[in-house]
């Protein structure tokens, strides 16, 4: 199990001060706060991708990535999202594969569609688009990631001929990507398609919705031949405000939440922590919230908790990350080791899927031949030459039919 | 010819199982008492007569805009539902036949009748018959039915009954309607009226699939191959 932190760089002024970090305050301070969240046993950082106030998540994530990359040891650094449906899948190839030799592989993705409707326009794209943007993008991206010299034609980006990508991805394996999405059955769809993981924010919808994503990717990745449904890779969000005493927690985090952007002047923070996975007590209850999560969804590969919105001092989320740090982190790994099969995969891991590759066992698009998605292509195949031929012949009797009229 | 159902007996079926259409209530009322519930609850009662009369069993749901006003504003600015505003909304996309009532105001239905509304999914009244009303201070807003609340139900693309019950102050008194009246037809021969073309309706289409309680939408999967190529 790997937990993470994820960022979306929002600037927000503090409720309780009134003061606004500079948009240079704030790039500095997420860089202090993925480090610590590495020296506080975090295995991830993931972050946003913004191209709108107020947000200083970078429109190019690796830009970032990079630049923690060269600061940290081990942190696995990815993005939550990076923005398949505007961005040129041409750049997204070349930028995080290039991130992925700087970092020795501690690199991977989450797409995501963006939901900012004036963003698309700004890229030459149309937000109604969305999901057939997210789904060519993605298969180029793929292609770019798995093939040399492609010739490639689409609807929403120039043709490519004989194009190979450079720098090829580290020892010839792309980083492992996850697809997210809220609500949109074709990405968990899509995630399924290609073995991918499927990673579901869980932030600010209620758990049944949470499920039916989930549950769904698992039952079409068996359908594709990956695995089976539980040996699926979900990731999961979450958010958390802790102190020692819960009461306390509820009195210094409620002015932060009332005025947080997307769900502050909305329900109160009782309503939503109960609608919602948003956890605000003492480390034993953020610890049992999180372990119901895998009664949800099942055994599941990664925990990223949303800590440094809000307008929280970067003080105060430091001291977060101290607390789940020390507090909540060793006994959920205790937990949920305990708890996992054996057959149900870790998160993977540079070093698991250039094994995987090696051993000629990385997933198959669509799935490997036997697999229940391959064997209902074949027989629609079967199917659909026996009507042809079906029709071919009848088309010859009524011919022979008529010439004998004739 | 013997394919053409016999219209006279809707329901069509054993009489020992009798069918059930669910209509479902929407009072767009903010007041207690309302007289849009007063409205809407006798359209449905009219409604459940007449689908009673045909042998078929009607369940009838009530939704009360206003005890949601606070669920209703918070879901427009926020993807989380409560438990109960998720339930109305439930019964709302699985009614056989809707019956919704909105008091006027400055010439429209209320704005937390809309925001109400715009929670439904786009789809989900797709040929549902809906049946409405409206109440005002006077009859001369009685074309609100038709300047603002068909076209927010054509939008959703549902049935929407030709017939509405529009009830201004002046037709609540007048529930025995004198023979001697010289305004219009008394208010609960127009609910009658309009109750009776409901259950037309209703009772003629096949009743809707149901989900149990509290289990949610089913998700549509469309094979990635169909995506991929594009359609």
């Amino acid at each position: 199990m790997q937990f993470g932190i994820f960022t979306i760089g929002d600037i927000t002024t503090d409720p309780t001060n009134g003061t606004t970090p500079t948009e240079h305050q704030r790039i500095k301070d997420t860089v202090r706060i993925a480090k610590h969240a590495e020296q506080a046993g975090f295995d991830v950082f993931a972050t946003g991708q913004h191209h709108n106030p107020p947000f200083v998540a970078p429109g190019n994530p690796p830009t970032l990535l990079a630049f923690l990359a060269a600061q940290t040891e081990k942190l696995v650094l990815s993005t939550a999202t990076t923005l398949i449906t505007t961005m040129d899948p041409v750049r997204l190839a070349e930028d995080y594969s290039y991130l992925q030799h700087l970092a020795e592989g501690r690199v991977d993705l989450t797409m995501g569609r963006g939901n900012t409707g004036p963003v698309y326009p700004w890229f030459g794209k149309d937000i109604r688009q969305g999901i057939p943007l997210a789904v060519e993008n993605y298969h180029l991206l793929y292609r770019l990631w798995h093939e040399e010299n492609i010739d490639w034609q689409g609807r929403f980006r120039t043709p490519l001929q004989d194009f190979t990508l450079t720098p090829q991805p580290l020892d010839g394996v792309a980083p492992f990507v996850w697809h997210g999405s809220i609500r949109s059955a074709e990405i968990a769809e899509q995630a399924a398609y290609y073995g991918d993981g499927f990673f579901h924010n869980n932030i600010f919808w209620n758990k049944e919705h949470i499920i039916q994503m989930v549950q769904l990717y698992r039952q079409r990745y068996e359908y594709y031949g990956h695995g089976q449904a539980h040996q699926a890779y979900v990731g999961l969000g979450g958010q958390a405000f802790m102190a020692k005493n819960s009461q306390d927690a509820v009195k210094q985090f409620r002015p932060y939440f009332d005025n947080a952007p997307v769900y502050g002047h909305g329900p109160s923070l009782e309503q939503f922590t109960k609608m919602t996975p948003l956890t605000v007590g003492s480390p034993q209850q953020v610890i049992e919230r999180t372990l119901e999560f895998r009664d949800w969804v099942g055994d599941y590969q990664r925990q990223m908790f949303l800590m440094d919105h809000a307008g929280l001092p970067t003080d105060v989320v430091l001291e977060q990350l101290d607390l789940l740090g020390e507090e909540v982190l060793p006994v959920l790994r205790q937990e949920f080791a305990k708890l996992k099969p054996a057959d149900v995969p870790e998160a993977p891991t540079h070093e698991f899927l250039v094994e995987r590759a090696r051993r000629g066992e990385a997933p198959v698009p669509g799935g490997k031949e036997g697999s229940p998605a391959r064997k209902d292509a074949q027989e629609r195949a079967a199917q659909a030459a026996a009507s042809t031929a079906d029709a071919t012949s009848s088309a010859s009797t009524s011919a022979s039919t008529s010439t004998k009229e004739n | 010819m013997e394919d053409t159902p016999d219209l006279g007996s809707p329901a069509g079926a054993d009489p020992f199982t009798p069918q059930a259409r669910h209509l479902v209530v929407v009072s767009g009322g903010l007041g207690d008492p309302s007289s849009s519930l007063m409205l809407a609850n006798r359209m449905a009662t009219a409604a459940a007569d007449h689908l009673s009369a045909e042998g078929i069993v009607p369940e009838v749901h009530v939704v009360e805009i206003r005890l949601l006003a606070t669920e209703i504003a918070e879901a427009t600015v926020n993807p989380s539902r409560s438990a109960a505003l998720q339930a109305a909304l439930d019964q709302v996309e699985q009614a056989d036949g809707i019956v919704t009532v909105s008091p006027t105001f400055k010439a429209s239905y209320s704005g937390l009748f809309k925001a109400f509304w715009d929670l439904v999914d786009n789809d989900a009244l797709r040929g549902v018959p809906v049946l409405l009303g409206a109440t005002g201070g006077t009859p001369r807003h009685s074309l609100m039915i038709d300047t603002a609340l068909r076209p927010l139900f054509s939008y959703l693309r549902s049935k929407v009954l030709s017939s509405s019950v529009f009830a201004a102050s002046d037709d609540w008194g007048e529930v025995t309607g004198g023979q001697g009246s010289a305004r219009t037809t008394p208010l609960q021969h127009r609910i009658d009226a309009a109750g009776e073309d409901l259950a037309s309706v209703v009772g003629r289409l096949p009743a809707r699939p149901r989900r149990a309680t509290g289990e949610a939408k089913p998700l549509e999967v469309i094979p990635f191959e169909q995506l991929l190529r594009g359609n």
